[in-house]
């Protein structure tokens, strides 16, 4: 027993001393490697949480908002381009993507401790959780519909008069972004009494 | 008594061969008997020409000449009038709906949309470019008047 201690200790006192046997370079080296497995890790975590399998594991998503984009051009169309959660919802440059995590982190705090566990409570929350996202879009200028969508690649010859008319009016030059005129393109819309333009 | 027999027979006879051909008539519409399932036919496209059609009197709604799928019309929000409104128009520049759609039914104009109108696809359809399946025989009234001029 003692002498298992005896060795802890000489262990310790290797592993607490400024290394003398362990090159400047490893370490640096090692230290580097380390990190990667640490932020790989972290980051396979992120893009675990970040499929449409698991946005839509509570029954908030799947029972409101899932239940909804499945009825919309964005779950099936005739070209068979599917648009996923995370394709309209999370940032694709890291930073963004960090933030609205955070933010998200608070959706599923609301999940666990039950302010959203029914559609009635859904519905009621439902214009603030789609003005946040309208802001988002807004100041982003659409950023997530256009990492699909680009109006240089529209044909507007074969698009129908409305849009064509509207995008060219008030798209090209700049006046507006997707979000401003396309709300409700995924899911139902909350109540839009006072929404500007509606 | 022989008479008046045969002339029962006669109409019975007359009568099943009458209800027959007519039971021919609308089975043309089918052209399968009741256990047999059709083929269904492929579901028609809906018209998105941005065109106006014609009315064919002038009370009548006119038909929607756009696509109007996923168009949410509910209690939360109404798509229709988030360009047909009379504030909204000029941004979408889509024609305004008219008068009477924010008439009550005692004739007193509202400031809002009347309730009664409120649900546009009660009255107003898109189309679709299905073949009709029988022929329309109807006649406009200025053809009606052409013809009766014409006549004189
Ligand atoms: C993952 C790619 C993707 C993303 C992200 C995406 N879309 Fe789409 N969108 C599509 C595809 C695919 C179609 C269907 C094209 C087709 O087959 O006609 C489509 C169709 C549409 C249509 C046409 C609807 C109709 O009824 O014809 C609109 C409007 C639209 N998208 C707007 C948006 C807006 C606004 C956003 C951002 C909130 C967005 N899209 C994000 C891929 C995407
Ligand atoms: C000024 C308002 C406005 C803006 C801004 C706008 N759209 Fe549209 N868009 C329309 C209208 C109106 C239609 C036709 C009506 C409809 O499809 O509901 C339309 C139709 C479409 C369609 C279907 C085309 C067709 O022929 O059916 C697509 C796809 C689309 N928009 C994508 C976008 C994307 C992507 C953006 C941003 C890059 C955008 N729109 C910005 C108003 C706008
Ligand atoms: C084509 C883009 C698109 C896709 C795909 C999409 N969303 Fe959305 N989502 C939006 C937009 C835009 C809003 C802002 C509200 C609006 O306009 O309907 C929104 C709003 C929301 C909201 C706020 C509540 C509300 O309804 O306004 C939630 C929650 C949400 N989305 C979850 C999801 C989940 C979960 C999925 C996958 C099953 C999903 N979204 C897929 C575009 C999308
Ligand atoms: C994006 C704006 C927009 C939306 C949303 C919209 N419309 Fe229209 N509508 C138009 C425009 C623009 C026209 C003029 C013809 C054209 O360009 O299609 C029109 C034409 C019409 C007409 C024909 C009027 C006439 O005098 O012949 C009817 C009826 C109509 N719309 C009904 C509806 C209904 C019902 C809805 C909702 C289900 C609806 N619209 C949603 C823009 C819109
Ligand atoms: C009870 C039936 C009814 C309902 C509901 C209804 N309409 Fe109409 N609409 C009519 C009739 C009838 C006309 C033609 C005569 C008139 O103008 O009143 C008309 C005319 C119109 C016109 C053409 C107006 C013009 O001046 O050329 C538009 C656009 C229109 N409706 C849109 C709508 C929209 C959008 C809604 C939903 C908010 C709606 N309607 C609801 C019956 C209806």
């Amino acid at each position: 027993m003692a002498s298992v201690i005896q060795r802890l200790k000489a262990y310790w006192r290797t592993f607490s001393r400024p290394s003398r046997h362990l090159s400047m370079g490893f370490l640096t080296v090692g230290g580097f490697v380390t990190g990667i497995i640490f932020w790989g890790g972290f980051n396979t975590a992120l893009e675990a949480t970040n499929t449409e399998v698991f946005c839509t594991v509570c029954h908030e998503m799947r029972d409101n908002v899932f239940a909804e984009l499945k009825t919309t051009i964005h779950y099936s169309n005739r070209s068979g381009v599917r648009a996923t959660c995370p394709d309209c919802h999370v940032p694709h440059d890291w930073t963004d993507k960090i933030a609205r995590k955070m933010q998200a982190s608070k959706e599923v705090w609301g999940h666990i401790f039950g302010t959203i566990d029914t559609r009635d409570k859904f519905q009621q929350k439902r214009l603030e959780l789609a003005k946040h996202e309208w802001a988002r879009l807004k100041a982003n200028d659409s950023l997530e519909c256009r990492n699909c969508h680009s109006e240089v690649s529209m044909d507007f010859t074969r698009q129908s008069m409305r849009a064509v008319e509207a995008h060219q009016r008030e798209l090209v030059p700049g006046n507006k972004t997707c979000i401003d005129c396309h709300k409700g393109i995924a899911h139902q819309l909350p109540d839009m009494s006072g929404v500007e333009g509606w | 008594m022989k008479r008046s027999t045969f002339f029962i027979a006669a109409m019975f006879v007359a009568g099943t061969t009458l209800a027959q051909s007519a039971s021919d008539e609308i089975a043309t519409l089918r052209h399968y008997t009741l256990g047999d399932e059709p083929e269904p036919p492929r579901i028609a496209d809906i018209i998105d020409s941005d065109e106006r059609r014609a009315r064919i009197h002038p009370m009548q709604p006119p038909t929607i000449p756009h696509k109007i799928d996923n168009y949410q019309v509910d209690l939360r929000a109404n798509r229709c009038l988030s360009c047909h409104s009379r504030t909204r128009v000029e941004e979408s520049q889509a024609p305004m709906v008219s008068v009477t759609h924010y008439t009550d039914r005692d004739g007193i104009v509202l400031a809002e949309v009347s309730p009664r109108r409120y649900f546009c696809t009660q009255c107003h359809a898109a189309q679709t470019d299905a073949k009709p399946l029988v022929q329309n025989t109807f006649q406009d009234v200025a053809d009606m008047l052409g013809a009766d001029a014409a006549s004189q």
